[in-house]
C-alpha cells in the first residue's frame, strides 16, 4: 500500500475533522457520534463479510465483548478508562478467534456459520444477563466523571474525533487489507474457497484473521457505545439490534468496499431521521422502510450505494467516448 | 376651543412616555402572553410504546387542564407548550431527543418511563443542568449518581420493594401468619431479578421459607411448566414478578388446574393490577394481590381522569396520573418561583411540598432528587375490580387473606 | 429432588410443545431442502399468521381451529406470492443475497406489525383454553394435547403429499437436482414457490394450534424462531421425519432443563446443543450432506 492508495481516505477525514468546527449543534453532534459508532461496528462486519464472505448474523457477540468489558473493567476494578477501552478491543479479537476457530475447523460456511454466529451471540446474551459479575439484568453503569483522563468528555465534539479517528483508522486499515496479499486471499477465499485451498491458501488461517480483526474492530465499537453511554445491559450488548445494523450498513453502503459500511451507516440513519421527521408517531414505520431497503438494495443494488456510484461513473465515462 | 379628537401635544408626548416605558421593560414581564416549554419524553414507538402512550396521554392532560385553567399563573398567565419526544424504547433515541429539546429551549423534561432510557437522558440533560422529572424509571442508580438536574417523583425499587415486604408481613400478621412456605417467579430482567435478590435475603428474616425461585424469560414460549412446579411445591404464596403476557398465562394455568396457594402477592407485575387483565380473565384474577405504581383511589380528580380514560376505551394505566402529577409538580415549582429559570426550577424543586397531586404519595418532599413522600400501593383483585388495600389512609377496601375460592 | 411424577408431566408437556416446534421447523426444513435457503423471515411470518388468528376471532368471532380452514390456504397463497414475487426475483439466484432478503423481509414484516398492532400483548379467551385433562396423577393442557395431535397428523400429511403425490415428487426432483429437473419439463420457479407456500402454511396451523394456550405481539415470531432453527439442524436440513423428531426432543429437553437450571438458564441448553450439533455433525441426524 502507498500513500496514494489512501489519499483519498485521509482527504476525507480531514473534511470531516471540520465539521464541528461549523456545526455546533449537539442534536446534529449526537446523530453523528452515534452514526459513526454504527459506522464502526459495521467496518468490523465488512470485513469479514464483506472481504471475506462469510456472513455472520452474530456480530452483536463482539460488540457486547467490547462494551461490556471496557465497562466493567472501569466500574469495577477502576482501571483507566483508555485502557479499558484497548483491552476491550483485544477481548472482541480474542472471542473472535475462538468463535472463528470453532466454525471455521469444522467446516461451516454459508447459512450454517450466519446460524451458528446467531447462537454464539445469544448465549452471550442470557450469560451476560443471568451472571452476577456482569451485573446481571440490571446492567452496568459506569460513573460520571467528566475527565478528558477518564475518556469522558464535556463536548460532543471530543468524541466526534475520537469516533471520527477511530472510523479513519479502520478506514486505513481495510485500505491496506485491499492492497496487501492478505486480502487478495481473502477475497479469493471468498469468490471460490475451494479453488482458493487448491491454489495454496490456507483458508483456515486467512478466514481466521479476519474474524479476529473483525472481531477486534466491532469490539472497539462497543467500547466507544459504552464511553458514551455510560451504561451497558445484556440487550444493549448483546441484542440483535446491533448485529442487524452491522450486516445493513455495508449492504447499502457496498459490500467488501472500504468507504461502504460509513456510506451505508450515514445512509441509513440520515434516512431514519427524515422517515421520523415524516411519519411522526406510526411504530416502526422507520424501521419498516429499513426493510424494505434492505430487500430493495439486494435486488437493485447488490453493490450498494458504492456500487451505484461506480456503475454511474463508468457510463458518464463510457458515454463521454462515444 | 380644544379639539378633542386631535390630540394635544402634551397627550402625544404622555403616550410616547407610556411606550418607551413599556419597551424597556424587563423580557420576562414582556413574555407574559408567552409560553413556557416543556419536553415530554415517552418511548411511543418500539416495544414499550404502549406505556409510551399512557404516559403521553397524562402529560397531555395535565398541560391542557393548566392552560384551559389560566396557565401558569406565577408567570401571568403563561401557557405551558409540549415539546413531545420519542425515545423509541431505547437509550440512544432518548438522548437524541433531549438534544432536540435543548435545541428548542425547553425549561425542563418530564418522562423516560424505562431505566435505561431514564439513566441515558438524565445524564445528557445533567449537561445543561436542564432540569429532568423522571417519571416511572425505577432503577435506584437513576437518582443516585449525584446529578442535581434529575428528579424521581415515582418510588424507586428499593422503596418499593421494602413496602411489597413490610406489607406482606402486616398482611400475614393481620391473618393469623396463615402462610410461611413461598415460591418467587420472575422474570430475568431488572426487576424481576433484582426483586428475586432482595427477596432471597429478606424474606428468611421475617420468618417465611422460600422453597423455590424460579426464572423465566421475556418472552416465555411456555408458562406451563412453571405451573407444574409450583403445584408439586405446593406453596402458601406465590410472588411473581412479570410482564404482562407471561403473568396472564400463568395466572390461567393456575385458574384451571386448580392451583390455590393461599394468595398470590405480585410486586411491580404487569398483568396483576391491570384493568385489561381483570376485565378479560375475572376467575384468573380474582383475589391476586399486587404492590405496584397507583393513584389515589379518594382523590377525586383522579377518579375524573380515570372516567375519562375509560370513556375512550383506553385501560387507565398507572403512567397515565403519574405523568398527569409530574406536570402539574412541575408547573407548581415554577408558580413558586414564578420563573422558568432552569436553576431557579431546580431549586424550586428541591424545596417543593406539593400536594396537589393525584398520586398516593402525600406531601412532597426530594432528597438527593428522590421525592421521599412517594410509596407504591398494594392492590388486591377483588369483585373485579381493583381495590387497594394498603396503606390504611388510601385504602378503599379491607384485604382478603387467605385468599378463599 | 422432583418426583417421578413430575418429571413425567414434564417430559409430556415437553412432548407437547415440542411438537408444535416442530411444526414450525417443517416450515423452515422445507424450504432449506428444496431451496437452499434459511428462510430468515419465518418468524416474522409466524407472528404475522397469529395475529391473523386473533384477527378474524375478534372480528368474526372464529374459533383457532376452525379458523385453520381459510388461513391455511391463505397463508400458502402468501407464501407463494412472496416467493415468486419477492424473493425469488430479487435475490438474482445468489444464496448470499436470498439469507439478505429474507432478513429484510423479516425486518419489513416485523415492524409493519408494529405499526399496525401497537406493541401491546393480545390473548384470545375460548373457553377450552386452559381446560385440562387428568390422566392419573399428571394434569394436561387439552389444548396442548390437541396441537400434540394436530402436528403429528399435518406431519404425516405433509410426507405423504411429498412422497405419493406429482407434486411432491416435483418438489423431491428439483430439491435433489434443479438443473435436471427444469430440463425435464419442471417448472422450478413454480415448485420453489409452492414449496415456500406449504412452509407458510404449516406455519398457519402452528399459529392456530398455539393461539388459545399463548399470546401474540409484534416480537413473539422471534421468540420461536431460534428454536425453530435449532430443530431443523439438529433433525438435518430438509428431513421432515428429522423434523418431528428434533422438536419432540428438543421440547423435552427444554422442559427438563427448566425444570432443573430455571427456565432462563435454561434456554441455555438448547443454544448449546445447537452450537455443539453445528460443529459436530451439521447434517443433523437424518439430513442429506450441507
Amino acid at each position: 500500500m502507498t500513500f496514494r492508495d489512501i489519499v483519498p481516505t485521509v482527504v476525507l477525514i480531514a473534511l470531516l475533522a471540520f465539521v464541528p468546527a461549523f456545526i455546533t449543534a449537539n442534536t446534529v453532534l449526537n446523530f453523528l457520534v452515534f452514526t459513526l459508532i454504527i459506522s464502526l461496528a459495521a467496518q468490523g462486519w465488512n470485513i469479514l463479510g464483506g472481504f471475506g464472505g462469510q456472513f455472520s448474523f452474530g456480530h452483536a457477540a463482539f460488540f457486547g465483548t467490547g462494551a461490556y468489558a471496557a465497562a466493567l473493567l472501569q466500574a469495577r476494578l477502576g482501571i483507566n478508562p483508555w485502557i479499558a477501552f484497548a483491552i476491550g478491543t483485544v477481548a472482541g479479537a480474542a472471542v473472535g478467534w475462538v468463535i472463528g476457530y470453532l466454525s471455521f475447523r469444522s467446516g461451516l460456511r454459508g447459512s450454517y456459520f450466519a446460524l451458528v454466529t446467531l447462537a454464539f451471540a445469544e448465549v452471550l446474551r442470557i450469560l451476560a444477563n443471568a451472571a452476577t459479575f456482569t451485573g446481571g439484568a440490571a446492567g452496568v453503569l459506569i460513573k460520571l466523571d467528566v475527565r478528558p483522563s477518564n475518556f469522558q468528555f464535556e463536548s460532543r465534539s471530543a468524541f466526534f474525533w475520537i469516533a471520527l479517528a477511530l472510523v479513519g483508522a479502520v478506514l486505513v486499515l481495510t485500505r491496506w487489507i485491499e492492497c496487501s496479499r492478505f486480502g487478495a486471499q481473502l477475497v479469493a477465499v471468498r469468490e471460490n474457497e475451494a479453488a482458493a485451498k487448491a491454489l495454496g491458501v490456507d483458508t483456515l488461517r486467512v478466514k481466521l484473521g479476519a474474524i479476529t480483526v473483525s472481531g477486534a474492530v466491532t469490539a472497539a465499537a462497543g467500547g466507544l457505545y459504552a464511553q458514551y453511554f455510560l451504561y451497558v445491559d445484556a440487550n444493549i450488548a448483546y441484542g440483535t439490534w446491533i448485529s442487524v445494523e452491522a450486516i445493513l450498513a455495508p449492504i447499502v453502503g457496498g459490500l467488501g468496499t472500504v468507504f461502504g459500511p460509513l456510506v451505508g451507516a450515514v445512509a441509513l440513519h440520515g434516512l431514519g431521521e427524515i422517515t421520523k421527521l415524516a411519519a411522526g408517531s406510526v411504530p416502526g414505520i422507520d424501521l419498516m422502510v429499513f426493510g424494505g431497503l434492505l430487500v430493495a438494495a439486494v435486488a437493485f443494488a447488490p453493490e450498494g450505494i458504492i456500487g451505484l456510484l461506480r456503475r454511474s461513473a463508468r457510463s458518464k465515462g463510457t458515454a463521454r467516448h462515444a | 376651543m380644544k379639539n378633542i379628537m386631535r390630540p394635544t401635544r402634551r397627550a402625544i408626548l404622555r403616550a410616547g412616555a407610556a411606550s418607551a416605558a413599556v419597551l424597556a421593560m424587563p423580557a420576562y414581564l414582556r413574555a407574559q402572553s408567552q409560553s413556557v416549554k416543556v419536553g415530554i419524553l415517552q418511548p411511543v414507538t418500539g416495544a414499550l410504546a404502549q406505556d409510551g402512550e399512557f404516559g403521553r396521554m397524562g402529560a397531555e392532560m395535565a398541560i391542557k387542564e393548566i392552560n384551559d385553567s389560566g396557565g401558569l399563573k406565577g408567570l401571568g398567565g403563561a401557557k405551558l407548550e409540549m415539546v413531545f419526544g420519542d425515545a423509541r424504547s431505547n437509550p440512544e433515541a432518548g438522548t437524541q431527543e433531549v438534544e432536540k429539546m435543548q435545541a428548542g429551549g425547553v425549561a425542563a423534561i418530564v418522562g423516560g418511563f424505562a431505566s435505561p432510557i431514564c439513566l441515558a437522558a438524565t445524564q445528557a440533560a445533567a449537561r445543561y443542568d436542564l432540569p429532568y422529572i423522571v417519571d416511572v424509571g425505577v432503577s435506584d442508580p437513576i437518582v443516585q449518581r449525584g446529578l442535581k438536574n434529575t428528579f424521581r417523583f415515582a418510588p424507586g425499587f428499593g422503596i418499593v420493594t421494602g413496602f411489597a415486604l413490610d406489607n406482606l408481613v402486616k398482611l400475614n400478621d393481620g391473618a393469623g401468619k396463615p402462610a410461611k412456605t413461598v415460591v418467587l417467579v420472575h422474570e430475568d430482567g431488572l426487576f424481576g431479578s433484582g426483586l428475586a435478590k432482595l427477596m432471597q435475603t429478606e424474606l428468611p428474616k421475617r420468618g417465611f421459607e422460600i422453597l423455590e425461585t424460579i426464572a423465566h424469560p421475556t418472552p416465555a414460549r411456555d408458562m406451563s411448566n412453571v405451573a407444574l412446579r409450583i403445584r408439586s411445591l405446593n406453596p402458601d404464596l406465590v410472588i411473581p414478578s412479570s410482564y404482562y403476557g407471561e403473568f396472564v398465562l400463568l395466572a390461567r394455568t393456575m385458574q384451571q388446574q386448580r392451583i390455590r396457594p393461599k394468595g398470590v402477592y405480585a410486586v411491580l407485575n404487569g398483568a396483576a393490577s391491570n384493568y385489561r387483565f381483570v376485565k378479560e380473565f375475572p376467575e384468573a384474577a380474582n383475589g391476586i394481590m399486587d404492590c405496584n405504581h397507583w393513584y389515589d383511589p379518594r382523590n377525586p380528580k383522579a377518579l375524573e381522569l380515570k372516567k375519562q380514560i375509560e370513556a375512550q376505551g383506553k385501560v387507565f394505566a398507572y403512567n397515565v396520573p403519574l405523568n398527569y402529577s409530574c406536570v402539574k409538580l412541575l408547573a407548581d415549582a415554577i408558580n413558586r418561583v414564578g420563573s422558568a429559570d432552569r436553576a431557579k426550577i431546580i431549586e424550586a424543586l428541591n424545596t417543593s411540598t406539593f400536594k396537589d397531586h393525584i398520586m398516593p404519595y402525600g406531601e412532597t418532599r426530594f432528597v438527593d432528587g428522590q421525592n421521599m413522600g412517594a410509596a407504591p400501593v398494594n392492590t388486591q383483585v377483588q369483585g373485579n375490580d381493583i381495590k387497594v388495600i394498603f396503606p390504611d389512609t388510601f385504602a378503599d377496601a379491607k384485604p382478603q387473606f387467605p385468599v378463599t375460592g | 429432588m422432583y418426583s417421578p411424577a413430575i418429571i413425567a408431566e414434564a417430559v409430556v408437556n415437553g412432548l407437547m410443545t415440542g411438537a408444535v416446534y416442530a411444526l414450525i421447523a417443517l416450515g423452515l426444513t422445507l424450504v432449506y431442502g428444496v431451496l437452499h435457503i434459511i428462510n430468515f423471515a419465518h418468524g416474522a411470518l409466524l407472528t404475522a399468521a397469529m395475529f391473523a388468528v386473533w384477527i378474524v376471532y375478534e372480528a368474526f368471532g372464529l374459533d383457532p381451529y376452525l379458523a385453520l380452514l381459510p388461513l391455511t390456504p391463505l397463508f400458502f397463497g402468501l407464501g407463494y406470492a412472496v416467493q415468486r414475487l419477492v424473493i425469488g426475483p430479487a435475490s438474482h439466484g445468489n444464496d448470499s443475497n436470498i439469507l439478505l432478503v429474507t432478513l429484510g423481509l423479516s425486518i419489513a414484516v416485523e415492524n409493519a406489525l408494529l405499526a399496525g398492532f401497537r406493541s401491546d400483548t393480545r390473548t384470545l379467551n375460548t373457553d377450552y383454553g386452559f381446560q385440562v385433562v387428568e390422566f392419573g396423577p399428571l394434569l394436561l393442557s387439552k389444548p396442548r394435547l390437541i396441537g400434540f395431535g394436530a402436528a403429528i397428523l399435518v406431519t404425516v400429511l405433509l410426507w405423504l403429499l411429498l412422497s405419493r403425490t406429482d407434486t411432491g415428487k416435483a418438489i423431491r426432483a428439483v430439491a435433489k437436482e434443479k438443473f435436471g429437473a427444469s430440463l425435464v419439463g419442471i417448472d422450478v420457479a413454480h415448485v420453489y414457490a409452492v414449496t415456500f407456500g406449504l412452509g407458510c402454511a404449516c406455519l398457519a396451523v402452528a399459529a392456530c394450534l398455539l393461539m388459545p394456550t399463548f399470546y401474540v405481539n409484534p416480537r413473539i415470531g422471534q421468540a420461536f424462531v431460534l428454536v425453530a432453527f435449532t430443530i431443523v439442524v439438529l433433525g438435518g436440513m430438509g428431513s421432515i421425519p428429522g423434523a418431528l423428531l428434533g422438536g419432540l426432543f428438543i421440547g423435552v429437553v427444554e422442559s427438563l432443563c427448566g425444570l432443573f437450571l430455571g427456565d432462563s438458564l435454561g434456554q441455555i441448553g438448547i443454544f448449546l446443543i445447537f452450537i455443539l450439533v453445528l460443529l459436530v455433525r451439521p447434517t443433523g441426524m437424518f439430513g442429506a450432506k450441507a
